[in-house]
This record gives C-alpha cells, sequence and structure tokens, in this order.
C-alpha cells in the first residue's frame, strides 16, 4: 500500500500529503490529478497533483479540510499507509507558448497550480500569479511562485498586500493593466473559477478552469462527475479536468457539487463523535 | 458480430470421447435408464422468501443439498454427442462434471470444472445458463425441462470452497515468459488463470482498488457474494498470478511503457467503462445516476452501510430504473433493498424483448419490483436543489424488428404521462472504456469505440496484443467475456511460444 512520506499542515486548514507512488510519479504532468482513499472504509475522492518527484518516487497534493475524507487524511502522518493512490489521471493542461498567462489561484489551487506555472515559464511564457485568500497568513507557497513567475500578486480581505478584494476584482485590475493577456487560468474553489470566467467573458480572454465535480472511479466508468460545457454532457474526469470556463453550466456544477450535502455532515458527525484521533 | 457459440476443436472433442468411454461412465450411465432419468422433476434450488430477502443484501439463492445435486445430476443422459458442452462459451466438459456429482465425487466435479473455467462459483451464479447449456440439453429437448447445469455447477464449486481442499492443479516449469493482463474482470481472470497453469509469469494490472471488474462493482451482493469472488481470487494468486491494483493502463503505465519492462504479451480486458446516457432534458439533475455509479456506490464502496463506510448514496421513496437488461434488475433490486416503497422498471420493450436473465425478472416480480413496459422516459424536472422530483414518461407501441431481432419501439404521441421520482438510475448500456484505445498508438478501434479483433484469436491489430470482453463487445455477459479470455490465452500461449522456437 502507499506510504505516506510527509503530511503537514501548510496554513491552517491547508495541508500537504506526498505519498510515496513511484509509478505515478514517473508519468505525472501539470493539471492532472489522483485518487486517493484514506482507509478501507473511506471515499475515493480526487486531489490535484501539486508537485511529484521521479527520483523520490513520490507525489505531492494540497487539500483543504472540509469533510470526513479530508480530516482522515489531514490525521495521517508520515510511515502510515492509504489503500488507495491511483493516478495520474485526468488529461494535463495544455502547455504551449503563449504569451502573457495570468494564472488565478486561491485555497488548494495555489498547489494545483504550481506545476502550471512552472511548466508554463519554462515554455517560453511570461507569467503573472494572483493568488488569493482570506488573509495574508493563508497564502503559501509564495517562495514558489515567486521563484518562477514575472510578478505574483495578492489579494486578502485584509489587504495586507495588494487588494482587499476578492477575484474577480483584482483580476479585472491586473488583466487591463497587463494586457494583452493571452490566457487566464484559475484554480480554486468553484465559485474563484466561476468569477474568474465571468471577468474574462466579456474581454474575450480565453479562460480554463480544473473543475471539481465529485468522481468515484476517475476513469470514466461511473459518470458522476458529469458536467456540461458547450451544452454538451462531459466527463470531468477523462474528458478534463481543465474546461474553457466560458462554455461550463456553472449553475449545474455548483448543485452537483453540492448532492450529498446531508449525508456529508452525517458522515462527519459520527467520525467526530467516534473515531478522530 | 462475435460467435457466441463456438465449433468444438478436434482435441477438445478427443478429450470429452476418453472421458465418456471411461468405465465408471459406462456403468453409470447402464445403472439407470434414460426413461427413468427422464421421469424425474428438476430439483428447485431453495430461495430465501420474497419479503425476507428484500430488506438484505445476502444471498437469494441458497444453492442445492448433496442429495437434490445427485437428483438433479442423475437426471442428465450422458449423451454421446453432448450439445451442452458447444452451448457453454467456454467448452465445460458438463456430462463429466454431471456424472462425477451423480457418482458422489463433488470434489473431483469441482476439479473437472477447473480444468476449463477458471471461476465455476461465478458461472454458477450470474451466467444465463437458460439461453445456453441449458438450452440445447437433450432432456430439454426429450421432455421440456433441461438438467439444471447451472445449478449443480455452483454446487459443486461451492463444495470445494467449503471443505477447505480447494485444489491447485500441478503447475508445468515456468517459461521464463511475461504476460500482462489488463482489467481484473471476467475476461482477464479467465485468461490469468489460463496462462497462470501454461507456466507463464502473468500480472493482472486493475484500476480499481480489489479485483473482480464488474463482479466487484457491478453485480450486486445478493446475486454473488464477494467472499466467492475473492477465493477465485485467491484461488488465481495460489496460481502464481500477481494481481496490481490502482493501476491504469493508459495512464500509470502504457502498452508501450509495459512492453519496455519485459512484457511480451498483452491482454485487453478493460471493460466497458463508459456508461450510456439518453441525451434528454434534467438527465443531470442530483439523484440521475448511471447503473455503474449507482452500483459502484452500493456494492464496491458498500454505500449500503453507510455512514460506518464514507460513501454516500441516495435513498428513495420512488425510484425508477430505465432499462431491461441484467444490470437494471440489479439496479432496482439494490433501490428496493435500499428502502425505496416503489421500484420501477421502464423499459420500452414489452416483457417479451427483455434481456435480462428469466430468473432475474421472476426474482424482482417476487420481491415486489413495478414493471412499466412499453414506455421510456422523455424528460427529467427537478426541484430548486437541483434534485430529480419528476420523469415525464412517453408510451410505446411496437414496430418491426430492428438490427438486435427485437421489434423496434415507436413512440406513440400525445401518450406523455408525470411520475414523480426521486430516484433514477439509466441502465441503458455502456460503451467500451476509450482510456486504452486512446493511448495505445496503432491500436485499430472500430466505429463503437470497441477495440477490433480477428474472431477466431482475439488478436488485435498490434502484435502480441489479444483483447476480449466487453472492449471488443461493447457490452455482453461475463460468460462471453470469459470465453474470450480463454481463446485469447490459447493464442497468447501459441505466440509466446513460436517467439520461443524463433530464438
Amino acid at each position: 500500500m502507499p506510504k505516506i512520506l510527509e503530511r503537514r499542515r501548510l496554513v491552517p486548514n491547508l495541508h500537504l500529503i506526498e505519498v510515496h507512488a513511484p509509478d505515478v510519479a514517473r508519468k505525472c504532468r501539470p493539471g492532472q490529478f489522483v485518487i486517493i482513499m484514506p482507509d478501507e472504509k473511506g471515499e475515493r475522492v480526487p486531489l490535484s497533483v501539486a508537485d511529484w518527484d521521479a527520483g523520490r518516487g513520490s507525489v505531492t497534493s494540497v487539500f483543504i479540510v472540509v469533510g470526513t475524507t479530508t480530516r482522515k487524511l489531514a490525521a495521517l502522518n508520515p510511515g502510515d499507509e492509504v489503500p488507495v493512490l491511483v493516478g495520474p489521471l485526468g488529461r494535463p493542461s495544455e502547455i504551449a507558448s503563449f504569451g502573457t498567462v495570468v494564472l488565478a489561484a486561491g485555497c488548494f489551487g495555489i498547489g494545483a497550480l504550481w506545476p502550471v506555472a512552472r511548466a508554463l515559464k519554462a515554455a517560453g511564457n511570461r507569467v503573472i500569479a494572483l493568488l488569493d485568500a482570506k488573509a495574508d497568513y493563508l497564502v503559501y507557497w509564495k517562495d514558489r511562485y515567486l521563484s518562477v513567475c514575472d510578478k505574483v500578486l495578492f489579494s486578502s480581505r485584509d489587504g495586507a498586500r495588494g487588494s482587499k478584494e476578492f477575484i474577480p476584482r483584482p483580476l479585472e485590475e491586473l488583466l487591463q493593466a497587463e494586457a494583452p493577456v493571452a490566457r487566464v487560468i484559475a484554480v480554486g474553489c468553484t465559485y474563484l473559477m466561476y468569477a474568474s470566467s465571468q471577468a474574462t467573458r466579456p474581454l474575450g480572454i480565453k479562460t480554463i478552469v480544473s473543475l471539481n465535480p465529485i468522481m468515484v472511479d476517475g476513469t470514466g466508468m461511473c459518470g458522476a462527475c458529469r458536467c456540461t460545457a458547450a451544452g454538451k454532457t462531459k466527463f470531468a474526469c477523462v474528458d478534463g479536468p481543465d474546461f474553457d470556463g466560458h462554455q461550463v453550466d456553472w449553475d449545474e456544477l455548483f448543485l452537483r457539487r453540492k448532492s450529498y450535502f446531508d449525508e456529508e455532515v452525517r458522515s462527519l458527525c459520527r467520525y467526530e463523535e467516534t473515531e478522530l484521533p | 458480430m462475435a460467435e457466441d457459440k463456438r465449433e468444438l476443436a478436434p482435441e477438445e472433442k478427443a478429450r470429452l470421447k476418453a472421458d465418456f468411454e471411461k468405465d465408471w461412465r459406462r456403468d453409470l450411465r447402464k445403472a439407470v435408464p434414460p426413461k427413468e432419468r427422464m421421469k424425474a422433476g428438476r430439483q428447485r434450488m431453495s430461495e430465501r422468501s420474497p419479503d425476507d430477502r428484500n430488506r438484505d443484501f445476502n444471498e437469494v439463492n441458497l444453492g442445492l443439498a448433496p442429495e437434490a445435486a445427485q437428483a438433479e445430476a442423475r437426471r442428465c443422459l450422458d449423451c454421446a454427442n453432448p450439445l451442452c458442452v458447444a452451448g457453454c462459451p467456454v467448452c465445460i466438459d458438463i456430462p463429466s462434471f454431471v456424472k462425477l456429482i451423480e457418482a458422489g465425487r463433488f470434489l473431483e466435479a469441482a476439479w473437472k470444472l477447473k480444468e476449463t473455467n477458471s471461476l465455476p462459483a461465478i458461472c454458477g451464479r450470474v451466467c444465463p445458463q437458460e439461453a445456453q447449456c441449458e438450452e440445447v440439453c437433450a432432456v430439454k429437448k426429450a421432455c421440456g425441462v433441461p438438467v439444471a447445469i447451472g445449478n449443480l455447477e455452483r454446487f459443486a464449486a461451492d463444495f470445494e470452497r467449503g471443505s477447505g481442499s480447494v485444489n491447485i492443479p500441478p503447475l508445468p516449469p515456468p517459461t521464463g515468459k511475461k504476460v500482462a493482463v489488463i482489467g481484473a474482470g471476467p475476461a482477464g481472470l479467465t485468461a490469468a488463470g489460463d496462462l497462470a497453469k501454461l507456466g507463464h509469469s502473468v500480472t493482472i494490472f486493475e484500476a480499481l482498488h480489489e479485483a473482480g471488474g464488474v463482479l466487484i462493482y457491478g453485480i450486486p451482493e445478493f446475486r454473488l457474494p464477494k467472499a466467492i469472488l475473492k477465493a477465485e481470487v485467491d484461488y488465481l494468486r495460489r496460481l502464481g498470478v500477481e494481481v496490481r491494483t490502482s493501476f491504469v493502463v493508459g495512464l500509470t503505465a502504457t502498452i508501450d511503457d509495459l512492453r519496455a519492462e519485459g512484457y511480451e504479451a498483452f491482454f485487453i480486458g478493460s471493460g466497458a467503462g463508459l456508461p450510456n446516457f439518453m441525451k434528454i432534458p434534467g438527465e443531470n439533475l442530483v439523484g440521475v445516476y448511471s447503473a455503474n455509479e449507482y452500483l459502484t456506490r452500493v456494492n464496491l464502496m458498500r454505500a449500503y452501510d453507510f455512514p460506518a463506510y464514507d460513501t454516500p448514496v441516495f435513498k428513495a421513496k420512488t425510484a425508477a430504473v430505465i432499462g431491461g437488461g441484467n444490470v437494471a434488475m440489479d439496479s432496482v433490486r439494490t433501490a428496493k433493498r435500499l428502502g425505496a416503497e416503489r421500484a420501477v422498471i421502464v423499459y420500452r420493450r414489452s416483457m417479451t424483448e427483455m434481456p435480462a436473465r428469466t430468473e432475474e425478472i421472476r426474482h424482482a416480480e417476487e420481491e415486489g419490483i413495478e414493471f412499466q413496459l412499453l414506455a421510456a422516459p422523455a424528460r427529467y424536472f427537478g426541484g430548486k436543489d437541483g434534485r430529480v422530483r419528476a420523469m415525464e414518461c412517453r408510451k410505446m407501441g411496437l414496430g418491426e424488428p430492428d438490427a438486435s431481432g427485437r421489434r423496434r419501439p415507436i413512440p406513440i404521441e400525445g401518450s406523455e404521462y408525470t411520475m414523480e421520482v426521486d430516484l433514477v438510475v439509466c441502465a441503458i448500456g455502456q460503451s467500451p472504456n476509450p482510456l486504452i484505445p486512446q493511448t495505445t498508438p496503432g491500436l485499430k478501434v472500430g466505429n463503437w469505440g470497441n477495440v477490433e479483433v480477428d474472431w477466431a484469436t482475439m488478436a488485435t491489430s498490434l502484435p502480441g496484443v489479444f483483447a476480449g470482453g466487453d472492449i471488443i463487445r461493447g457490452g455482453a455477459t461475463v460468460i462471453l467475456a470469459m470465453g474470450d479470455g480463454r481463446v485469447a490465452a490459447a493464442e497468447i500461449d501459441r505466440h509466446l511460444r513460436r517467439g520461443v522456437a524463433a530464438t
């Protein structure tokens, strides 16, 4: 079974997990994801790949603690094993020389977009990152972004550096200042991706989002992750996870993501009352 | 299209004949005259009562007692030209194992089965025997009711497992050849078992975290207990087969990558993992599942035991399952067991055209499943929360037979009616999984995304790469997949030995 090499809290509620999975590490590319199961009774959940190390044979993800599964993951320690880590799944992000690319990231998306930032820079792009969080101390991996991006901007509600406002406002300002921007890639909570897509639509800037619907098998077998893009039903696990944000049926995605809200609460109550270490 | 029934090869005929002429068989045949054999009625396998079984997931069928199995085996005439063997996609020596049961040599009966079928406890439960071996049974021809071959197969396999003395056949010296089997479903498990018995080093690569394919994620516990599948997979492991789960060939490694690692032959049995939908309004509402998702949540992820297991599944007041195949029956009976007050099959043709096994339909009816025949959904309606609330159906008439030989359903105009539902399961078939075709350059693919093969050998367009099961058929049965696995294993063996001779 895959062994945990590292698990630590990056900032409150956001954790990094590094798992020994040499086969997966050999094949990872930016924009892909893995499916992990925290224990034998757990759910299979998708996590974006935030980094990998073929030499060390490891895959790293960043996740936010919300429900039972992510609490179980946050309770793991180096040396522990998980029954499932499978991947890399999904199509890799398109990496090419576009010109100026703006990355809008929040939450686990800061981790998920890191390999994309690195690859885009290596492909010769001018890469600008906008990292958003509730408060400045919740932004992680600043150094990583500063090391490859041409510019890194921040927005947080405490206004510690940069804008106090949430996306779309700071993104709109950025796009105006840096025009022409060839492409925006937004990864984070559904609302951030939706708001980014709304901001770029009138400007006609191609916007890529990494969709995060509920999944079960992650290989196209079950269809739990179906979403609508350009009026057609797509399976995010095999057709995505990257989609054109202007083509996504966001209302449907918001509703489908909330499918099991009641069950999730019930599951979490049971976990906290009976199992939480 | 595929051949469901195969002509027996000369060596198979010779093998049958040798057993047929053994003294004990001759003596047994003489012991009871055929007329008397045919007079006896078919032994009924006992089942749990419908109102008891439709509340839990324990197995419905209870199997035959030894005396009943022997009585049933006595009905077999032990024909000189046994049509049942040709009716079986894996050509089991049916008369031999049946007569061993009649003689009370139950363990030997199981071993006889395992000479040709690595998964008899599974086939005895899920094969459509009534359309295969039992359909051509001479006793059926003579008096209308065939020998219960499937129930006897189940009996022998269960007896062996219960006896605790599962026999591992003597294995030939290792050939040193590495074979990769892609997918641990019925096709892959069969191919792996046969190849291991031929001395090859076999690794099964499985995308999910448990082996079994449709046998673990699709077919419910009440029809095929997981413990039985586990025992069959353990048997393969004892034959030396390595099973690597959570490995997606195409993504974790491609066929070319595996070739570079020293695998010399491949069997693709990756299944029909892409559920079909009708493309009608409202199909993406919350509470509309594909059968694959619904059954995977319940079977593989154990959602029936939520919240002890973390994966949830919706429980319904009224569950509508669209379709009339075995998967539809599995889904609707699952919904009933999860507490649905009404669990309804909505099928666009009539009972006559329904593709599900007779036994599954009977079991469903007994368990209180409703059948709305000659009807099909036209759209779904949802509430503000995005949950499905109702469906609009249209009634159907039947026209001329279509390509499948079944009468074509024709919508009746103005026949729309609305039904309140809070759960919908689409069980209208699936397409071949695209991951391997997409990531294997040079692999020839047909119009439906199916991998194309030479039906006689199961060889694909790539040298050393064979395929079988739903990845080539689109959506068929467990036993046809196993038949493909068996043919492919024999061809892979020939292919590898040719390689040996050449070097």
